[in-house]
């Protein structure tokens, strides 16, 4: 049994603007004197590997979801807490912590997927474009739509490979060349090549990294801005799992991607930004570091990162 | 900021799809108060005219000669004896019969044997019991009761009794097959493992770790016997009334044939004579029965959910 | 030393093999194989019993059984007005209580928030599943024969009555069986909906339903064969017992006198005379082949579409 879908945080209209502007120069600040932190260098070898990527993609990068302090309750558990984070266009975050620590929770926040499970709650600000995602007018169909996922266990519908990946656009009253459309979508997934031949057998007659794949289609066929992905490779092989990191690579060109990833190296590997959250003692999941990845990789300011990336915890 | 009005409107969604989810969702609504009405009109007309009846008749006629509602006596124990031993009898026929069933389905029989039989019971349970009160009269009667009892007048207590115990085998049998099946089979490796043959695995561990399943089985195959009526009305041959028995080869009444006998004359009963509203005062007795029954056998049911 | 080695071998190997015959083992399972066939051979005896006696006044009589009205004389009776009885009866049934107890599912497994109310009319319906048919029949007099004599519709003991008490008593069945194939739907189906933007009709209508149909199309038909075989609802909700002759018009049939296939088999059984015996087998063949059909039609979708996720 569910819920109704509906805005579960309503803030009164006025208050916004000033508490957003607050928080927002609080924002600019913490990011400023990250900046300045970094280059008043306390390692100033790591520095320099650290900036150099971070310095570009910042400048041209701008924040498409910014969360503001954001707390969400599973009734009355709060599973993460005042989370401040931005995600930046074309780019890839990864969310990284240990089990537990509501790196899904998080995600699943930022499409309002977990408006459909019952008795919770958000606080704070989630910004799309500056507009408030759970703003009571916005319907959280509307953002989905804009904003995809992809899930742990790959989970094609029971019907043809074709009618996964034009169910989307079927949905959204698709006017034109769907055939195109589904052409496009599986060739950008990567998987054209394998299933051309084979459009109406049914999507789980897939292998699990096949499957994955089409369930990547399948959400790039609506058109989304933002892909949410939470371990998508968890369940594949290591050759499936490459493929899907090129994938991604590839992928950010058009799209915004936030994958949460339990592996080091895939994080190191395929993401600009990386999070590191943790539990704290109420068991509520907190931000301990975020920020380019090779600053987190090679250069944690934090003692817990650094035992965590180099996997002494976790 | 400019590019954030249209996108604004857009997060807005559809009016047209907004509307469209509203209706949908009324008329889901509506078929689930319409299901919830109903079953407050069943209790409610039940407890109206039960209260009507208790009300209209002196009580001291619910404890009279017999069960005559035509002639004004309306002996509550009669309906209940006959009800308790066809019920008794039944079960005495079908708990032993459908629990050895269940182990041989759970526990013996190959997946193919298994395909087979199950379909069969379940044919069998799609019988309607119509079909069962009329072999239990004209089978069941002759050539078991007669045999057994020589006296007896072809109607009886017991032959409905049966009737309704085969009735109600396929019910324990499927329930408890079920709870022994849920069984985890890491129970049964370790009773081989430590050496114990097949009896006693089955008896000793599978049967005792589905317990509640098995008892909610027979809890729910009661009250499935106490509300048979067809059988009863067919083979127990008390149409009009009956007195007291407590002896299964008598003919008798139970509380469902006497609302079918009732409701067979009903041309005769019609309106408020307390004969017509005893009927409702009989329904409700059952419902308040199979009621607690089933309440009981869901808490049975829903334990044996919990446990795995 | 290589003396008790060898006795050593000799008694484990001893152990080892199956001993010679496991009396209690073997008398355990030839009881349990007893009565599973126990229970079979009943249902050989009841059809074999009702075939002797119904076939020769099936062969007799031929089509006539079936086109004739009832009659108090056995000669001529046959059972037409009860095969319109049942399948308007039926078709009542799948009209009335299918549209509305599959919505009700799907409202109480995809849409109702889950609150105390909710739990409350779920159980409520289980509870009501539970309630012996004869109950059902009480409503059925008490309603809609009431409701539709005060609406001037004859004396009310006529075949809507009768459909309406049907279509109530197999609703909460309708409910139970759609529900648990809605719930048998793995929410990763519903995930995968929502998360590319799907509202939460779409989801239901082309994701939920399709997977969900086989289940509910099984407890519907397991609901329709219960329905063709109850005969103590009809019986309280004014189905007539003995014979009458009916009109031609549309009036007669729907306010008219009315019966069933099982009520007929109901009223003949109750007859001294031994003609009606016969006749009655006969009734029940007939009845037990449209029942083992639907029965049968249930069990087959089941097991064709029993998808394991
Ligand atoms: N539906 C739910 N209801 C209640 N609590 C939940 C629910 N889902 C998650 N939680 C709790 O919220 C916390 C965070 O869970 P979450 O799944 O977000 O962690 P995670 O970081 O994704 O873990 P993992 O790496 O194992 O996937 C956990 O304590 C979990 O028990
Ligand atoms: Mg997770």
């Amino acid at each position: 049994m569910v819920t109704d879908a509906d805005p579960q945080f309503d803030p009164p209209e006025d208050s916004t603007t000033d508490a957003a502007a607050g928080e927002l120069v609080n924002q600019t600040l913490t990011a400023a004197e990250l900046a300045q932190d970094q280059s008043s260098g306390r390692s100033p070898v790591g520095l320099h590997v650290a900036r150099a990527p971070e310095a570009g993609a910042n400048a041209e990068a701008p924040s498409i979801v910014r969360l503001e302090g954001v707390s969400f309750y599973y009734g009355s558990f709060r599973a993460v807490k005042d989370i401040s984070i931005d995600v930046r266009a074309h780019q890839i975050t990864a969310l990284i912590g240990p089990s537990g620590c509501g790196k899904s929770t998080l995600l699943r926040t930022i499409n309002r997927m977990n408006d459909l499970i019952p008795g919770t709650r958000v606080e704070g600000r989630i910004r799309y474009h500056e507009e408030d995602l759970y703003a009571p007018y916005v319907d959280p169909v509307e953002v989905r739509r804009r904003i995809g996922m992809v899930f742990q266990k790959a989970n094609p519908f029971p019907k043809s490979i074709y009618d996964n990946v034009a169910f989307g656009p079927r949905l959204n009253g698709f006017k034109g060349d769907l055939d195109g459309l589904v052409e496009s979508s599986l060739e950008r997934a990567a998987l054209w090549g394998d299933v051309k031949d084979k459009l109406k057998t049914s999507g789980l007659s897939l292998s699990g990294g096949q499957q994955q794949r089409l369930c990547i289609a399948r959400a790039i066929a609506t058109e989304p801005e933002v892909i949410l992905m939470d371990e998508p490779c968890s369940a594949l092989d290591p050759r499936s799992t490459l493929q899907i990191e090129e994938l991604m690579a590839e992928l950010k060109e058009k799209y915004t991607i936030v994958i949460v990833t339990h592996n080091m190296q895939q994080a190191a590997r395929a993401s600009d930004r990386t999070v590191f959250m943790n539990m704290a003692e109420d068991r509520a999941g907190y931000v301990v570091e975020a920020g380019p990845t090779v600053g987190i990789f090679t250069d944690p300011r934090n003692q817990m990162t650094e035992d965590y990336v180099s996997g002494r915890f976790g | 900021m400019t590019a954030a009005a249209p996108l604004d409107s857009r997060l807005r969604g559809t009016r047209a799809r907004r509307r469209n989810e509203r209706s949908v969702k009324a008329v889901l609504l509506f078929a689930a108060v319409l299901t919830v009405a109903i079953s407050i009109g069943i209790v409610s007309s039940l407890i109206f005219e039960a209260f009507e009846f208790v009300r209209s008749v002196d009580l001291g006629r619910l404890f009279s000669a017999g069960w005559f509602p035509r002639r004004g006596l309306f002996d509550l124990p009669t309906v209940l004896a006959g009800t308790l031993i066809v019920t008794a009898v039944a079960m005495l026929l079908a708990a032993p019969i459908g629990l050895a069933s269940a182990v041989y389905l759970a526990e013996y029989a190959s997946p193919r044997a298994r395909s087979i039989i199950k379909p069969v019971l379940e044919i069998l349970a799609g019988i309607p019991s119509v079909v069962l009160g009329f072999f239990a009269l004209t089978w069941i009667s002759p050539n078991i009761v007669r045999t057994l009892f020589t006296e007896s007048t072809g109607f009886s207590l017991l032959a409905a009794g049966l009737g309704v115990g085969i009735l109600t085998i396929p019910l324990v049998a499927s329930i408890s097959e079920d709870a022994m099946r849920a069984v985890p089979n890491s129970l049964r490796e370790a009773s081989y493992g430590l050496g114990a043959r097949r009896v006693t695995t089955s008896l000793r561990v599978v049967a005792p770790a589905a317990i509640s399943g098995i008892v909610a089985a027979l809890i729910l195959a009661i009250s499935r016997a106490v509300g048979e009526t067809m059988v009863v009305a067919i083979a127990a041959g008390a149409s009009g009334g009956s007195l007291f028995t407590a002896d299964p080869r008598d003919p008798g009444q139970t509380l469902t044939a006497a609302m079918a006998s009732l409701a067979t004359g009903s041309d005769n009963v019609t309106g408020n004579s307390s004969a017509f509203l005893s009927l409702f005062f009989l329904g409700f007795v059952l419902f308040l029965l199979t009621l607690g029954l089933n309440l009981i056998g869901d808490v049975f049911v829903r334990r044996t959910r919990q446990v795995y | 030393m290589s003396n008790s080695q060898a006795i050593t071998v000799g008694v484990v190997q001893g152990s080892l093999r199956r001993r010679r015959v496991d009396v209690a083992g073997t008398v355990f399972a030839a009881a349990l194989l007893l009565s599973l066939l126990f229970t079979l051979a009943v249902l050989a005896i009841l059809v074999g019993d009702q075939m002797t006696r119904g076939l020769p006044v099936l062969a007799e009589r031929g089509t006539d059984f079936f086109s004739a009205s009832l009659s108090s004389r056995p000669a001529q009776a046959g059972i037409a007005q009860g095969l319109i009885g049942t399948a308007m009866l039926t078709a009542m049934v799948a009209l009335l209580a299918f549209p509305i107890g599959i919505l009700t599912a799907i409202y109480l497994e995809e849409y109702a928030p889950n609150t105390g109310l909710t739990r409350f009319i779920a159980i409520n319906i289980r509870n009501l599943a539970g309630v012996p048919s004869v109950v059902y029949g009480l409503l059925g007099l008490a309603v809609f024969v009431a409701l539709f004599r005060a609406l001037g519709v004859g004396t009310g003991r006529n075949i809507l009555s009768g459909g309406l008490t049907l279509a109530v008593l197999v609703l909460p069945l309708v409910i139970i069986t759609s529900a648990e194939a809605i719930r048998a739907v793995p929410n990763t189906i519903r995930e995968a909906g929502y998360g590319i933007g799907a509202s939460r009709w779409q989801v239901v209508r082309q994701l939920v339903l399709p997977s969900a149909v086989p289940g509910i199309l099984t407890g519907t038909v397991l609901a329709l064969a219960r329905a063709l075989g109850e005969t103590a609802p009809l019986i309280l909700a004014g189905a007539v017992l003995g014979s009458f002759s009916t009109g031609g018009s549309l009036g007669d049939l729907f306010g008219g006198p009315y019966t069933a296939l099982p009520v007929i088999v109901y009223d003949w059984a109750r007859k001294p005379q031994e003609e009606f015996r016969a006749l009655t087998s006969a009734a029940i063949l007939v009845l037990l082949a449209v029942t083992i059909i639907a029965n049968g039609f249930a069990i087959f979708l089941r097991n064709r579409y029993d998808r394991r996720w």
